[in-house]
């Protein structure tokens, strides 16, 4: 059997750690995505452009190089802010940007855009006469969102978002670069001690391997649910 | 005699799509019991004035009364619009549509689509949804097809449940929009008899349709639009009997 020369319990909190933060991420994403979605099909010119300009932005920059931006750039962003107060006011206070809530901020802002737009195109694949029947019932536009829109544009959505999650799951590596104690780091500081770099490589692929399948069972019985009513074929 | 309010009263309503103006000025009064017909060639504006009674088409002009309420308009940038979206879903509460293309909800079972909207826009409690629901299915002659999603449905079943969800607000007036046009010949007459139905027990109708048997037969009266207009409108014995106009007596010749 692999030995981990005593690493077994510090990758576990490391996989723990990736977990939360994948898990934190894609509520952060869903949420994010369902208002750039809705932003991009509302008829408010600010809030299409806003929404524009988010995805074109993120999706146009490489993940690693806005995880730095963000956290680096952040906590010089940050680091101004508190100098002038002092100086203007002598309010004294230090704010240090959390690894965690910066990982967190990033991925979730990341895949935010890409969440909208499988959103939006799976809102777009909702048969309008489905809310226009809602409407036409006296149904208000939040009820018709929630009883739905939103139950119908999930079976759209599942696919993309699934594709996403894995993908999100896998970016979170990168936060090691940012000094956070995920699996990967765990794994790259035991392997540089123990000279067994694949050891622990190892490890740690089959780790994701376990949560992506698990996701994978999960998503497969989501798409069962909101597929009911829309027979075999379809 | 105290006047009891109109169900439903539209007045002048107009509506245009870019530069063509389909409605040109178009006025309907139901009364309690009333089963108005609107029939006319395709393009003749029959399906959008219908549309324009609660309020899923918007109309550029004209007046619109519910129960006696007179739904508010205001002007905004982008044209004509309810004052008052509240009102307009009370409003819409009231008045049930059957749609040409069903629109059944596909993610819930029959019994599901029935209770959906008496629950949670009328508030009703659901023990009580659920009965009416079961009185409505049965009279649809859909009993056995209660847990059925619409997918598993053939047409005429579906068009059916689509009246009982309908029946299911009690609304004041009903709104069909050709309700047999998608449906196979032989499934149309199932449909037919469930509305004649209706109209005996005195339901207030608004029916677009190209059955000029249920005009004639079941209609207090027929209106027949060309371009937007009102051709000719009246009881269907004289309309469909002894039409005037020419272009009437030629919509309502045989085809073949």
């Amino acid at each position: 059997m692999l030995d981990l020369h005593g690493y077994g319990p510090r990758l576990l909190e490391g996989a723990g750690v990736t977990l939360q933060l994948a898990l934190l991420s894609l509520l952060l994403a869903v949420v994010l995505g369902l208002i750039t979605a809705s932003a991009k099909m509302s008829r408010s010119w600010l809030a299409h452009r806003t929404a524009t300009l988010y995805t074109t932005v993120i999706r146009g920059v490489p993940d690693l190089v806005l995880m730095m931006l963000l956290f680096f750039g952040g906590q010089i962003g940050v680091n101004m802010i508190t100098d002038w107060l002092y100086y203007q006011f002598d309010i004294d206070i230090f704010i240090n940007i959390n690894e965690f809530v910066a990982g967190v901020v990033t991925i979730g802002l990341i895949f935010g855009a890409y969440m909208g737009e499988t959103f939006r195109g799976a809102f777009m694949a909702v048969d309008h006469g489905q809310i226009e029947a809602g409407k036409a019932y006296g149904m208000s536009n939040s009820l018709v969102f929630r009883r739905i829109r939103f139950p119908q544009m999930m079976r759209h959505a599942l696919p993309g978002l699934s594709n996403n999650w894995m993908v999100l799951l896998k970016t979170t590596a990168l936060v090691s670069v940012i000094g956070l104690s995920d699996m990967v780091r765990v794994a790259s500081e035991a392997s540089k001690a123990t000279r067994e770099p694949f050891t622990f490589m190892i490890v740690v692929a089959l780790i994701y391997l376990l949560i992506a399948s698990v996701s994978e069972w999960i998503f497969i019985r989501l798409q069962k649910r909101y597929d009911i009513g829309y027979g075999e074929a379809d | 005699m105290a006047a009891t309010p109109i169900p439903l009263e539209v007045r002048n309503i107009k509506k245009r799509f870019g530069d063509t103006e389909v409605l040109k000025g178009l006025s309907l009064q139901a009364h309690k019991g009333d089963v108005i017909t609107l029939i006319g060639a395709s393009g003749s504006g029959k399906s959008t004035f219908l549309r324009c009674m609660n309020l899923l088409e918007q109309p550029d002009e004209g007046d619109l009364y519910v129960h006696g309420e007179e739904i508010r308009f205001k002007n905004t940038r982008r044209g004509r619009e309810p004052a008052d979206w509240k009102q307009v879903v009370q409003m819409r509460a009231k008045l049930s549509m059957v749609f040409q293309s069903f629109n059944l909800w596909a993610h819930m079972t029959l019994l599901e689509n029935i209770i959906e909207a008496p629950i949670h826009v009328l508030g009703k409690p659901k023990k009580e949804a659920i009965e009416h629901a079961h009185a409505l299915l049965e009279r649809v002659g859909l009993t056995a097809r209660a847990n059925a999603y619409p997918a598993q449905m053939s047409g005429g079943q579906q068009q059916r449940g689509a009246i009982a969800r309908a029946l299911a607000m009690d609304p004041e007036v009903m709104l069909f929009d050709e309700p047999t046009s998608a449906l196979d010949p032989e499934l149309v007459g199932d449909v037919l008899n469930v509305m004649h139905g209706l109209a005996e027990e005195g339901r207030t109708m608004v029916v677009v349709t190209h059955e000029m048997g249920f005009a004639r037969d079941v209609s207090s009266q027929v209106i027949y639009l060309h371009e937007g207009m009102v051709e000719e409108a009246g009881p269907p014995e004289e309309l469909i009997g002894n039409p005037q106009s020419p272009r009437l007596q030629q919509f309502l010749a045989p085809k073949y």
